[in-house]
């Protein structure tokens, strides 16, 4: 929710904490929509007991690691961009025709 | 032999990685990537006479079986998607070398023009979803820093949006992920195919296909997700441009096939309708964007969206015939696409610029590259016997012969559409009196026609032999109706 209200604002840094937000709300429903189970351990080679479904857990580690190479870039061509058009307002960015 | 497999994603991100550490030195950067590409082309050549012959390669990496592990997976359309992206990019590599700036290249250029092929590879070859996901971001991470490569104004505000708009589409694909893992429990291709199928493609299952057809529809570049696409091609260095337009966004519509065949292929009645109505808005959309703009590089982007309608639609008919026209399409638009860029890039470096109204007279000028460029317009175009009327010519008779017959008309009035600003272009560029002064008149343009050239001669000779190329993708088209044959060969039962 507030993810999406960010992303809908005008001013460039709000977008890109918006898109933070929804990353980690996709990460988040990553790991629950696999189902949470408690007290298991994720480890598949003791064959006695119980585990925990270890993929979700696999893959919202790579997930997390690349929403932060992404947040990173972001926030750096958000720089840029400001630092180019003197304006973080994204109405200003909308750019005319004849360029 | 199946080592093989991995030419395709290790020669690229290796050699990617090397070029960073030549990042100073132009001349050793030509030279290595040259090579690599070289070799790239070879790899991909002979992957593709090795499953032409053998069939479907199935390579499991660090020997999990699947449905456990991660398998790379080169069917017969994967092998000729890799086929299509090492021709485009070697063409589109020597023609970077002629057109990049050295400052330009300095910046890393060449390491993320193998890292965007590393993703685009990648993506083709995986056989799992997540997989699929991770190449969709190191393909979408190259295209954003490429995009904005050189940070002129325009091009930051376009990568910005541009940016945007993936990452919330890698967001909503994280969250069919989720999804889809927890309505069937696994996400290798062949094993949700045969989940998929067990538990009957009902509400449930048709709302994540929906999900999955907005999240490749907004890489793909279909309506109405497609807003972010003419700008943001406009925007980059020709050579960049070229890339985009004649592989990145076919990624997108290379996993909707790879979806819609493989797993949701149970209630067509529902997804490929959607599909179907996306496919007429895109083409007719598209074609009137082309139509209404006076910018080279602009008239071609939006062209660019016309064509995946095309594609799309002769996906969504489902049928072999039309089917087998869309792979053919794929081919020929790739290859059309990146020379008509590549034209566009020649153009503005006689005129310095890119606007249809200030050029004129080429033709008198530039013989050579005029007439090229009518070759390569005609075939956009789909004036037989070029290749563009033989990729037309299936879709619109398995249209028919499918009863659909709206979306045949529409297709052809496109076409008519397409002849139109084709030509607007040729009258406006080559045509009429020379705008562009007696200096740049002598500007010499034959190197960079070398690299056009090629791409030019294999529209013309994919027209001419467009029999047997037919007859292959009708085969890749037979393959990818029968998920069985994907799914056997992956879990090998």
């Amino acid at each position: 929710m507030v993810g999406t209200y960010l992303l809908l604002s005008k001013s460039i840094i709000r977008v890109v904490m918006g898109l933070l937000l929804l990353s980690h709300g996709a990460h988040l429903l990553l790991l629950t929509m696999a189902g949470l189970k408690q007290g298991m351990p994720a480890l598949v080679d003791r064959y006695d007991q119980a585990f925990t479904d270890p993929l979700p857990q696999a893959l919202i580690l790579t997930a997390i690691v690349i929403s932060f190479g992404m947040t990173s870039f972001s926030l750096a061509i958000a720089y840029r961009t400001y630092k180019f058009h003197k304006t973080d307002n994204l109405d200003e960015l909308r750019g005319s025709n004849d360029d | 032999m199946t080592n093989l497999v991995l030419l395709p994603l290790l020669i690229p991100v290796i050699m990617g990685a090397v070029l960073i550490f030549f990042s100073k030195n132009e001349k050793a950067q030509k030279i290595i990537s040259g090579i690599t590409m070289i070799a790239l082309l070879i790899g991909s050549i002979t992957l593709f006479i090795a499953v032409a012959v053998n069939g479907t390669l199935v390579m499991e990496l660090g020997d999990w079986q699947p449905p456990y592990g991660i398998p790379l997976v080169i069917d017969r359309l994967a092998a000729f998607m890799l086929l299509v992206s090492a021709i485009v990019a070697t063409s589109t590599l020597f023609f970077a070398f002629k057109t990049i700036s050295p400052i330009r290249s300095r910046y890393f250029f060449y390491p993320f023009f193998f890292f965007l092929l590393t993703g685009i590879n990648g993506s083709f070859m995986t056989g799992d979803l997540f997989n699929l996901f991770v190449f969709f971001e190191v393909m979408l991470i190259s295209s954003y820093i490429l995009m904005a490569h050189g940070s002129t104004n325009f091009q930051l505000r376009e990568t910005f949006k541009y940016f945007v708009i993936n990452l919330f589409a890698s967001m909503l694909f994280l969250a069919g992920v989720a999804y889809i893992y927890a309505a069937t429990g696994t996400l290798n291709f062949a094993h949700l195919g045969v989940r998929v199928a067990e538990l009957g493609q009902d509400n449930i299952l048709n709302v994540i296909a929906v999900l999955f057809i907005v999240v490749f529809g907004i890489k793909g570049g279909l309506f109405p997700l497609y807003f972010w696409l003419p700008r943001a091609y406009t925007g980059p260095p020709t050579a960049i441009a070229a890339l985009f337009g004649g592989l990145l966004t076919k990624v997108g519509l290379y996993a909707i096939i790879r979806m819609f065949t493989v797993v949701f292929n149970h209630d067509p009645d529902f997804t490929h309708t959607v599909l179907l109505v996306m496919a007429a808005f895109t083409m007719i959309l598209g074609v009137l964007g082309a139509v209404a703009s006076y910018n080279y590089k602009s008239i071609l982007a939006y062209h660019c969206i016309s064509q995946y309608g095309y594609i799309m639609m002769g996906f969504s008919i489902f049928s072999p015939i039309a089917i087998a026209g869309a792979i053919y399409f794929i081919a020929h638009h790739s290859i059309v696409k990146t020379a008509l860029f590549q034209f566009a890039g020649v153009t503005e470096k006689i005129t310095g610029t890119s606007d249809l109204k200030k050029m004129g007279g080429i033709l008198s000028s530039h013989p050579w590259l005029a007439w090229l460029f009518f070759i390569a317009a005609m075939s956009l175009a789909g004036i037989p016997p070029l290749a563009g009327f033989f990729a037309k010519y299936p879709l619109v008779l398995g249209g028919l012969e499918e009863g659909n017959y709206i979306v045949v008309a529409v297709a052809l009035f496109v076409g008519l559409l397409t002849l139109y600003s084709m030509i607007k272009i040729m009258k406006f560029v080559y045509w009429g009196k020379a705008k562009h002064d007696e200096e740049r008149q002598k500007v010499s343009v034959r190197k960079l026609l070398y690299s056009v050239a090629p791409l030019v001669i294999l529209t013309v000779v994919i027209g001419f032999g467009a029999e047997p190329v037919l007859q292959f993708t009708t085969e890749i088209a037979d393959e990818i109706l029968d998920p069985t044959i994907y799914i056997t060969s992956v879990l090998g039962e």
